[in-house]
């Protein structure tokens, strides 16, 4: 028996427009709302005046990159309990640990099949359900549909 | 005691003599001549028969000179005379002097001009007239005590040839009467009667004394020396020969029984035939000691003595053989110590010189003189010709001894105890040169005096050899040396091209590998979005698609998945070939990192549709090893399984093992498997065994590679057991502490 709340939202940062585009267009698909932001400093605008309920963050980006956005948004009170899962194409080991380092909730390699992605966002989006993930208010946009 | 010398008593007791014969009472008729009257027969007659009466000298001539003056008036009166052996003429009797007017009245006879020697040797009657009131003297006249009166002298002599035994001086007028002269003539003959028999007294007195000299000297020899008749018996023995042949009543029994025995032995071994056929005669003769009874060994030398007056006699000698044979015996003693002291010494010259000769450098003993007194075998090749030696050998040996000799005599001159110096002889053989070291060192006696030169030769031609054999060596070494020296630079330079080389292809490696990781995501995202949309369109989130859509969709998908798989992999091998895959080591528990690698590999597991296991004992220890290639080591293990593995199942086992490695991790599939040939080609770069185009299974052919080379960096080891068809279990063993 499922609740009708409201879809989750993603907010997806990727200055790569079709990498961007094929995630939003099979998330919706997935039933998920998508916020999309093409650098750092737009990512942070979007997490604060979208609320998503999950951030994608590619490390990557013009402006401002995804460690540098991470950062700031796990070091202001009204973002720092969004998760934030780290989307990058850079395989070598000491990336991720960066990631893991700027506050980063989680970590996923590119190439990365959409409904891997998806199921990704699902396992994160659990566990805060399940008051898992540091920072996170445990009942804060609770519904989601799986 | 002078008895012929004048004295007052005698002159006293002559006159007194005279007066009690009585016949001095004629003197009143000495005025009468004598020839003519019978009176001088009868004065004669009382002269000689006062002689006969009479044996002194003095007494004679005192008498005679008394005679004189009463029957020839005579005054005064001196009768000289010499003394047997003396050379002086002496006062024996005077008449009418006072005894001091005598007293020193002598005449030498070696005064030979003196008057009374001369008439003394002429034998000629002399008279001295008196000096006269003028002083004036005729003649040379002898101080005599008439002074200044005149006075005859008569040589008084036996015959008319003989020699005269004294001078008669009387006072008197110069006639000379036939009865002074016949007077004369009688005082000579009694006078040299009396003193022949005064010298014959005299040679006895002297045999007697040569007889106890001769006495002392028989009994002065230390050999009994006795004097026999022919029976054997003792006339005359020495002191020895009396101690063992005569004794006395107050000795002893034994020693008087001793003697005996003696006399008895020497009798019978005197008595002998032997003695009177040679004459002389040499025995042993063995006697008793009388004073110990010892045995005494003699040995008996006798010899006949034949005397007119006395008859035969045999004269013996007994010499002490014991103590020769003692002596003898000694003697032989010595000489046999003597003889084994020379032998011995001769010995040690031998060995001595055995040792010189095998000395292999020349040795030289020269003495004080400078001329050799020894010399070795060596040193003889050096100085000594050969017999039969050719002429240039021979001058050779001449300039060796020549420089020889001056290097001695250099020493000899000197006040150095040693030379060393260096002389250069030529081998008188082949006439090489020699060069030698010469060591010579002066032979002292215990006062210092110089006894020889003893020097020694070394031979220095080998060090000489040496020398440039050492030379040749330290250049050989100093030109390796210098090689070694231009090698090394060389090697340095070649090291400073290789350090630099290797910094620029480390430079390069990491341009390399930067260039890589760009690229890799470079590759990334373009395939990220080809997969991507892949995925979408296969889901139908365009829209349904079917029939060969889809298949030809699958391909796409397929294809980039194995464009993605040959990235990754490339991007492996090259990270660590430029080291970039450090050590890392932490504990951990490898259950949990297995439960990880199947979650990782989850999607594939569930396409797959094999059965995966585990076989994880309870007990098993953390290790301490690097996780991260562990992982990725089992992730592409397992990966392999479930490719080549159609049907069936696939498990991990885990078990802890003995020895240094203490854990293997097994991943065994029940695929296609491997033949026995191929084991270790599966571990090589790029190697697939299917290599051709249409191959069933995708893949780089890197993933054993890869897990070899991780392996290595951890100090594992990943073996394979397979069999083609039946499956196969990779294994990797691992040790907890690297």
């Amino acid at each position: 028996m499922k609740k009708k709340t409201r879809k989750p939202i993603v907010l997806l940062v990727d200055d790569y427009p079709d990498a961007r585009e094929m995630y939003a267009e099979y998330l919706e698909f997935s039933g998920f709302e998508i916020v999309q932001a093409g650098n750092g400093v737009e990512a942070i605008e979007r997490a604060n005046d979208s609320h998503p309920d999950v951030i994608l963050m590619d490390l990557s980006l013009p402006v401002m990159d995804g460690w540098e956005a991470t950062r700031r948004l796990k070091a202001d009170d009204r973002t720092k309990h969004i998760p934030v899962l780290a989307v990058t194409g850079h395989a070598l080991t000491g990336v991720s640990n960066d990631a893991k380092a700027a506050g980063c909730d989680g970590f996923i390699t590119k190439p990365c099949l959409p409904e891997d992605l998806v199921a990704e966002i699902k396992k994160t989006l659990a566990r805060v359900e399940a008051g898992d993930l540091k920072h996170h208010r445990s009942g804060h946009n609770a519904k989601v549909k799986a | 005691m002078r008895h012929y010398a004048p004295s007052s008593r005698r002159q006293g007791v002559a006159l007194r003599a005279v007066g009690k014969t009585g016949r001095m009472a004629r003197g009143n008729r000495r005025l009468s001549p004598w020839m003519e009257s019978p009176d001088t027969d009868t004065a004669r007659l009382e002269l000689l028969e006062g002689f006969l009466n009479r044996s002194d000298v003095a007494d004679c001539t005192e008498f005679a000179l008394q005679w004189a003056a009463e029957w020839a008036a005579i005054a005064q009166s001196i009768c000289l005379a010499r003394r047997e052996g003396e050379m002086t003429l002496t006062v024996v009797g005077s008449y009418g002097f006072r005894p001091a007017n005598l007293s020193n009245f002598s005449v030498s006879l070696e005064d030979w001009r003196h008057p009374l020697v001369q008439i003394l040797a002429n034998r000629r009657h002399t008279f001295f007239s008196g000096i006269g009131p003028s002083g004036q003297e005729r003649r040379r006249r002898p101080m005599t005590p008439f002074e200044q009166s005149a006075f005859h002298v008569l040589p008084l002599r036996t015959g008319a040839s003989d020699e005269a035994v004294g001078l008669l001086l009387w006072s008197g007028t110069r006639r000379l009467t036939p009865e002074i002269e016949w007077f004369g003539s009688v005082l000579a003959l009694k006078l040299a009667q009396v003193l022949r028999r005064l010298a014959l007294s005299e040679g006895d007195r002297r045999q007697e004394y040569e007889r106890s000299l001769l006495r002392a000297i028989v009994n002065a020899v230390t050999d009994p020396i006795l004097l026999t008749d022919p029976e054997g018996r003792l006339l005359i023995a020495n002191a020895r020969a009396r101690a063992l042949f005569v004794t006395s009543e107050e000795e002893s029994e034994g020693r008087r029984g001793a003697v005996s025995m003696n006399n008895m032995l020497l009798s019978s071994a005197l008595s002998s035939k032997a003695i009177e056929e040679t004459g002389a005669m040499r025995r042993e003769l063995l006697l008793v000691n009388p004073v110990d009874g010892s045995d005494l060994l003699f040995e008996l030398l006798s010899t006949v003595t034949e005397d007119a007056r006395y008859g035969t006699g045999i004269v013996s000698i007994l010499r002490n053989v014991g103590d020769l044979r003692r002596a003898t015996e000694q003697i032989e003693e010595n000489y046999r110590k003597m003889r084994l002291a020379e032998m011995q010494a001769r010995a040690e010259r031998d060995r001595l010189n055995l040792i010189i000769d095998s000395v292999a450098d020349p040795i030289i003993v020269t003495d004080a003189s400078g001329s050799t007194s020894l010399m070795n075998d060596p040193a003889e090749r050096l100085f000594a010709t050969r017999p039969g030696a050719a002429a240039s050998e021979q001058r050779r040996v001449q300039a060796n001894d020549a420089h020889f000799s001056s290097f001695v005599s250099g020493l000899l001159v000197s006040d150095d105890q040693r030379r060393v110096g260096e002389v250069n002889f030529t081998d008188p053989a082949t006439g090489a040169a020699m060069p030698f070291e010469a060591i010579a060192g002066k032979m002292l006696t215990e006062q210092g005096e110089l006894t020889a030169v003893v020097s020694i030769l070394h031979d220095r031609r080998e060090a000489l050899e040496k020398a440039a054999l050492y030379e040749q060596l330290k250049q050989a070494s100093d030109e390796l040396e210098r090689k070694v020296h231009a090698a090394t630079a060389d090697i340095a330079e070649q090291n400073e091209l290789l350090r630099r080389q290797a910094f620029e292809l480390e430079q390069a490696s990491t341009l390399k590998s930067q260039f890589l990781a760009n690229m890799s995501h470079e590759f990334r995202t373009p395939l990220n979005a080809i997969l991507g949309y892949t995925s979408m369109l296969q889901q139908g989130v365009a829209g349904p698609i079917d029939g060969p859509i889809k298949r030809h969709l699958a391909r796409v998908a397929s294809n980039g998945q194995h464009l993605l798989s040959i990235i990754n992999e490339i991007l492996d091998i090259s990270r660590i070939e430029a080291g970039r895959m450090p050590l890392q080591l932490t504990k951990f528990k490898v259950p949990d990192l297995i439960g990880e690698v199947l979650a990782e590999l989850d999607s594939i597991i569930r396409r797959s549709k094999l059965e995966i296991s585990t076989n994880l004992p309870k007990d098993l220890k953390p290790i301490h090893s690097d996780r991260q290639k562990v992982k990725q080591i089992l992730l592409n293990l397992l990966s392999n399984a479930i490719k080549f593995t159609s049907q069936g199942s696939v498990t991990i086992t885990a078990k802890a093992m003995n020895g240094p490695r203490s854990i293997a991790i097994s991943v065994t599939d029940t695929g296609i498997g491997i033949a026995p040939d191929d084991h270790q080609r599966i571990f090589e770069d790029f190697k697939q065994l299917d290599n051709s185009p249409t191959r069933a299974y995708g893949g780089t052919g890197l993933g054993l590679s890869i897990c070899k080379r991780l392996a290595d960096i951890i100090g594992g080891e990943i073996t394979v057991r397979s069999q083609l068809g039946k499956g196969s279990t990779f294994t990797l063993t691992l040790s907890h502490t690297r």
